[in-house]
């Protein structure tokens, strides 16, 4: 009973047209093939593209299956088509029990109508009875943290308290398959939290379809996962972490762009000594081996050497780590034209993954900014452990306490 | 306990006898949801209006007293009806008022459903039967309406006056079922509504809604063979207490609605994947 599978996809894909006009005339051809019970063979026809293409898995009680991809890669119409909502075109789709679907939150919500009302009516399009509501309601209004406003206009609730009393409703379901768009974004960090608490207590009895553009999340979560691109898996499996890097190598975004200039020093080049291989242009370090960038700037109106801020910041743009500024010891070679130096941090620890390097120069100690730019170098570290936090941090273990 | 399995593929199980048994079952499981959102819509309709419900029963008011007006003045003369002339031209105009809300009902339903159609699975045809529900809401407060004109002129109680919610909910199931078919092509194509609208207005002076069948003539013809006719003579019959001449017409016509009905309540279960696949969330 434990690894029953309730979710089995099979070959599934599903077609969309990017003409409006052309879609349209297509829906009434579809509507009387679909009277004919619609077995013939469906290729593209004009101006058609496969949506999703060919994704195939299985998903047990318990399991939780991430779906990450780019925008327009097909997650959430893959998503329609697992709730129901509509129609593959080729391929099959085989869910077992009862199907709960966090895409929109508050769905049937009247703007007019009270807080309490709506929870009638989102919950009646949950699927809830009346008694279930009625029993129910008061451990929705706590929930969502809105009891001093329950008798409110939906239409003056700020947009988190809308999301706040439509999670809370939605929490109610106990749901066999639970299917979760990208919903949970709104909504402060303690009902985000909170929601994920929930998550995780329905986990266990459930099985999941996860999508989301966080990682963070995705990893949290998940124990499946499927990269999708222009409807297809590129990537599927239980590496979690291996997708997740792949996702992030999708990103080809990684030109530098200037923040501020005042006009005194323009960056000429950075290098990252050492590497030890290169994934297309990316340079690649190894856990444990030393940081080396060697950067040189020109002068154009320069008297001192001004102080350099290097941060290192993670694919998610989160900052990690900042290195040590410069002193007036530093070694830095400067003449009329360019100042040139290498930073060297020994033995870089950070986890597996990709990280860009922002630099930030001023005249004085955190004064006068004179140039800052971000990503102005990309460099991937290589470890086979995935972890999650930015830092895998050497670690001896012993039983003498000297 | 025995899981419920869903399967979708392309291909539709095109079982009449399944599809029918499938769609009724989520009639029933879905009683509270299209009750709810009916009490919804009324309810949100009601709070934003200090008028409330007399916009239930302006338009056709109006239209009876232009009629009314037209006639007194000598300006139209219609021929005798039978009873007084506001008695006729009212409850002509209420009744095909509420013929077509019912056509329009299924297509502004859908409409209005439009954002969770595209993003939660629930039993389509609670749309539809909350439609029905509003409907006979509205109705129910014109024939009140209606009943105050028949008292006033004079008319009085008639036994047959109890079957009159009979021949209402009739012409609500003859329009629903109309609308049901039209809905799903007029979801893709909005010239489909608006041909409805014109059509409707056209096909009201087909209709003895405002006078009655000439007693000769091409257009006596055309309206004893209209559809609505029957609805409307018959619906009018009972509530003033007069023979109902075209009760055999009227009673067809139901017996072909109700096989129709629910073919086009299939047709429009079918149609809603390929509808929300072209819907804008």
């Amino acid at each position: 009973m434990e690894n029953e599978v309730l979710v089995s996809v099979e070959n599934l894909s599903k077609k969309f047209c990017k003409d409006l006009k052309t879609s349209l005339w297509y829906g009434v051809k579809d509507l009387a093939s679909g009277l004919s019970g619609n077995r013939n063979d469906r290729g593209l026809r004009p101006k058609e593209f496969w949506a999703v293409k060919d994704i195939s898995f299985e998903l047990r009680r318990g399991e939780c299956l991430g779906l990450i991809g780019h925008n327009g890669a097909g997650k959430s119409t893959l998503l329609k088509i697992l709730n129901g909502l509509i129609n593959p075109d080729a391929g099959k789709v085989t869910i077992k029990g009862r199907v709960g679907a966090l895409i929109e939150l508050g769905a049937g919500f009247n703007p007019i109508l009270s807080g309490r009302e709506n929870i009638y009516n989102n919950g009646a399009i949950l699927g809830f009875t009346r008694k279930e509501i009625d029993d129910k309601v008061e451990e929705i209004i706590d929930f969502a943290e809105i009891r001093e406003f329950i008798d409110m206009p939906v239409q003056n609730y700020s947009s988190g308290m809308k999301v706040r009393l439509g999670f809370a409703v939605a929490a109610q379901m106990q749901p066999d398959v639970l299917i979760i768009d990208e919903v949970l974004a709104v909504g402060d960090l303690g009902f985000v939290l909170k929601c994920f608490k929930q998550i995780d207590t329905i986990l266990p009895k459930t099985a999941i379809v996860f999508v989301s553009h966080s990682m963070p999340m995705v990893s949290r979560i998940c124990n499946q996962i499927i990269l999708m691109e222009r409807g297809e898996a590129i990537f599927q499996g239980v590496d979690v972490g291996k997708a997740i890097d792949k996702y992030y190598a999708r990103f080809t975004d990684n030109d530098s762009n200037v923040i501020y200039d005042d006009g005194s020093l323009s960056f000429e080049k950075v290098e990252l000594l050492g590497a030890s291989s290169f994934h297309k242009d990316l340079p690649q370090l190894k856990w444990g081996e030393d940081l080396k960038l060697a950067f040189k700037f020109n002068i154009i109106a320069c008297e001192e050497i001004p102080f350099y801020y290097i941060s290192i910041f993670d694919k998610e743009q989160r900052p990690v780590a900042i290195l040590e500024t410069n002193t007036m010891n530093s070694k830095i070679f400067k003449n009329k034209n360019c100042i040139e130096f290498i930073v060297v941090h020994k033995n870089l620890q950070l986890s597996k993954g990709v990280y860009s390097v922002n630099i930030s120069v001023s005249k004085n100690k955190n004064k006068q900014p004179i140039l800052r730019i971000n990503g102005i170098l990309m460099f991937q570290l290589i470890h086979q452990e995935e972890s999650w936090p930015p830092f895998l941090l050497k670690a001896d273990y012993t039983d003498k306490r000297t | 306990m025995e899981l419920e399995t869903k399967i979708y593929q392309k291909e539709n199980n095109f079982r009449i006898g399944k599809l029918l048994k499938e769609s009724l079952a989520d009639i029933v499981s879905s009683r509270f949801l299209s009750f709810q959102l009916a009490k919804r819509d009324i309810q949100a309709q009601y709070r934003q209006s200090y008028l409330g419900i007399i916009w239930a029963f302006i338009t056709p008011l109006a239209t009876a007293f232009v009629w009314i007006f037209l006639n007194n003045s000598g300006t139209v003369r219609v021929t005798d009806t039978g009873i007084p002339y506001p008695v006729y031209a009212f409850s002509g105009t209420l009744l095909w008022s509420i013929i077509t809300e019912s056509i329009n009902s299924p297509m502004s339903s859908t409409n209005g459903a439009k954002s969770i159609l595209s993003k939660i699975n629930f039993p389509k045809e609670a749309l539809i039967v909350s439609g029905v529900y509003k409907l006979l809401f509205n109705s129910a407060i014109k024939v009140a309406l209606l009943l105050v004109f028949i008292f006033f002129y004079g008319i009085g109680f008639h036994w047959s006056l109890l079957l009159f919610p009979l021949a209402i909910l009739g012409g609500v199931l003859f329009g629903t079922t109309l609308g049901l078919f039209i809905t799903p092509l007029g979801m893709l194509y909005k010239d489909i509504g608006r041909m409805i609208g014109f059509g409707l207005t056209f096909f009201m002076y087909i209709t003895p809604v405002v006078y009655a069948i000439p007693k000769s003539g091409i257009m006596k013809t055309v309206m004893e063979w209209n559809p609505f006719t029957p609805i409307i003579l018959t619906a009018r019959d009972l509530a003033v207490g007069m023979p109902p001449v075209h009760l055999t017409y009227f009673l067809i016509v139901i017996a072909c609605c109700v096989p129709l009905f629910f073919i086009a309540l299939l047709f429009y279960r079918i149609s809603i994947p390929i509808l929300v696949e072209r819907m804008s969330a």
